[in-house]
């Protein structure tokens, strides 16, 4: 993010009243702690609500008859299978079926879709997809909304006396349910919870609802990614990337099978090849033994020392009570139980390959 | 009488003789938020300023603690190994990280007091 400006959040005023602290993310200032600490923000997300500003992501509305098409070429998706109201986990593909991003695609309709961008990538999105929409009958159109994530078992409650209805919707499903407002049950932490996409004004009046429940707790960026590494969750930029793909990142559930066989996305030529031959690294859950932290970047080793894989993303879970990490290894070790060490400014420390998440999910899958 | 010292690194020392208890400030510990382990050295460890001899890890993050002066370490923290949240509840004292017997106490001239170390953090 080098020259460029560090954008603020357009809430940023209720974010300094709360005492956030601000750091930068992807070419935001983004709070990444409150005063209430890491750990009880990140524990409170399990046991009542959290809540987040993720106004850094971007919103795209895709319409026009060619939209499923379109989605179809750039996504390893079948966008006109899914029903309305039906979101999916898919991805950005290059040519060599690295990741570009990943993203979650919501049909809202016969001719429309939402998708989901990462804040990092937001702007070589919109880039792509408007490229490859001039082949289309298709329109690509950013949406300026302030994003909220509320998170946790009482989501749906906070939201009910708040007066916003969430209770049709299972996980992984969205809908409009005002003008401009966006709203899905997903979220990135492994809790039950909603991701609402509205105008400026909207949200402060339902935030100044939200804020005045007990219940609810704003939530920084460091707890943010505490909850999705014990969730399993993966960061791009950390634990998938251009150089990474979907069959290596272990993320093929999330192509669906006729896809794979007869998709004409971008890269299905490659991910076919690599599919086909086997990827020779999968990303795994790693537990290292004791309670000093691995971090993404470690080195691993097997036992005799010959390299084994790297660690992209590595904290401490707060729920687990243990340290919590994510990385790749070579595809015959990734296998639950495998026995690795990670080199941590020169220790070995002993880390299992562990099975993800490390926190189960708690989804409301209806 | 233990007369305390600061450094512009976020440390206190506690000075008594020629052995210095060192800690992270409170301020330190509030920038780095809850901790959850400290890699403490081992006793006997000869240090020169400046070298690492303490890593503080944060639930984000990894964080050193530098030598604030040359000397030899004669005690850590143990308490810190079950319990290194003592450090954010109690940074300046059962918060300690490490003892050191202090080669050189000339050295100690060129850190600041308490009043000094108050206007470096503003």
């Amino acid at each position: 993010m080098t020259g460029e400006v560090t954008k603020t959040l357009p809430l940023e005023d209720l974010h300094q009243a709360a005492g956030a602290k601000f750091g930068a993310f992807a070419g935001w200032s983004m709070p990444l702690t409150y005063p209430a600490g890491v750990m009880k923000e990140h524990q409170h997300t399990r046991e009542h609500v959290g809540l987040f500003d993720i106004s850094h992501m971007k919103l795209f509305v895709v319409s026009g008859s060619g939209a499923a098409a379109l989605l179809n070429r750039a996504c390893p998706i079948d966008a006109e299978a899914l029903e309305v109201s039906q979101s999916k986990l898919t991805f950005f593909l290059n040519d060599k079926a690295g990741i570009l991003d990943d993203l979650i695609v919501t049909r809202l309709g016969a001719k429309r879709f939402m998708v989901v961008a990462n804040a990092g990538n937001a702007v070589a999105d919109e880039a792509h997809l408007k490229a490859l929409a001039r082949d289309f009958d298709a329109r690509v159109e950013p949406l300026d909304r302030v994003f909220l994530a509320i998170q946790g078992p009482e989501a749906e409650a906070v939201l009910a006396k708040a007066g916003v209805d969430g209770s049709s919707l299972t996980f992984m499903h969205g809908f409009e349910p005002r003008p401009n407002w966006f709203m899905s049950r997903s979220g990135y932490t492994g809790e039950d919870g909603f991701e609402i996409g509205l105008p400026e004004a909207d949200a402060r009046a339902l935030l100044a609802q939200l804020l005045g429940d007990e219940r609810v707790l704003w939530i920084g960026l460091a707890a943010r990614d505490s909850l999705r590494l014990e969730a399993g969750l993966c960061l791009h930029g950390n634990d998938i990337s251009p150089d990474t793909d979907p069959a290596s990142g272990a993320l093929m559930w999330a192509v669906p099978k006729e896809i794979r066989a007869s998709g004409t996305f971008i890269g299905a030529g490659a991910l076919r090849a690599i599919v086909e031959k086997g990827a020779a690294q999968k990303r795994v859950g790693l537990k290292p033994e004791g309670r000093q932290p691995v971090r993404g970047g470690a080195a691993l080793f097997d036992a005799d020392g010959n390299p084994a894989g790297a660690v992209t993303s590595g904290g401490f879970g707060p729920s687990a009570g243990h340290p919590v990490a994510m990385g790749y290894v070579s595809t015959p070790l990734a296998k639950a139980g495998a026995k690795l060490f990670a080199d941590v400014r020169g220790t070995r420390v002993p880390v299992e390959v562990s099975a993800l998440p490390f926190t189960p999910h708690r989804y409301r899958k209806g | 009488m233990a007369k305390t010292y600061f450094t512009e690194d976020h440390e206190w020392l506690s000075v008594d003789g020629n052995v210095a208890t060192v800690g992270i400030t409170d301020y330190a510990q509030e920038q780095l938020g809850d901790l959850v382990f400290v890699d403490l050295p081992e006793v006997g460890r000869k240090l020169a300023k400046g070298d690492t001899a303490v890593v503080v890890e944060s639930v984000k993050a990894a964080s050193d603690v530098y030598a604030p002066l040359d000397g030899e370490i004669t005690e850590v923290n143990g308490a810190l190994s079950g319990d290194p949240a003592l450090v954010n509840s109690a940074a300046t004292t059962d918060g300690w990280l490490w003892k050191m017997k202090l080669a050189d106490e000339g050295q100690l001239a060129g850190l600041l007091d308490e009043a000094g170390y108050k206007a470096h953090i503003g």
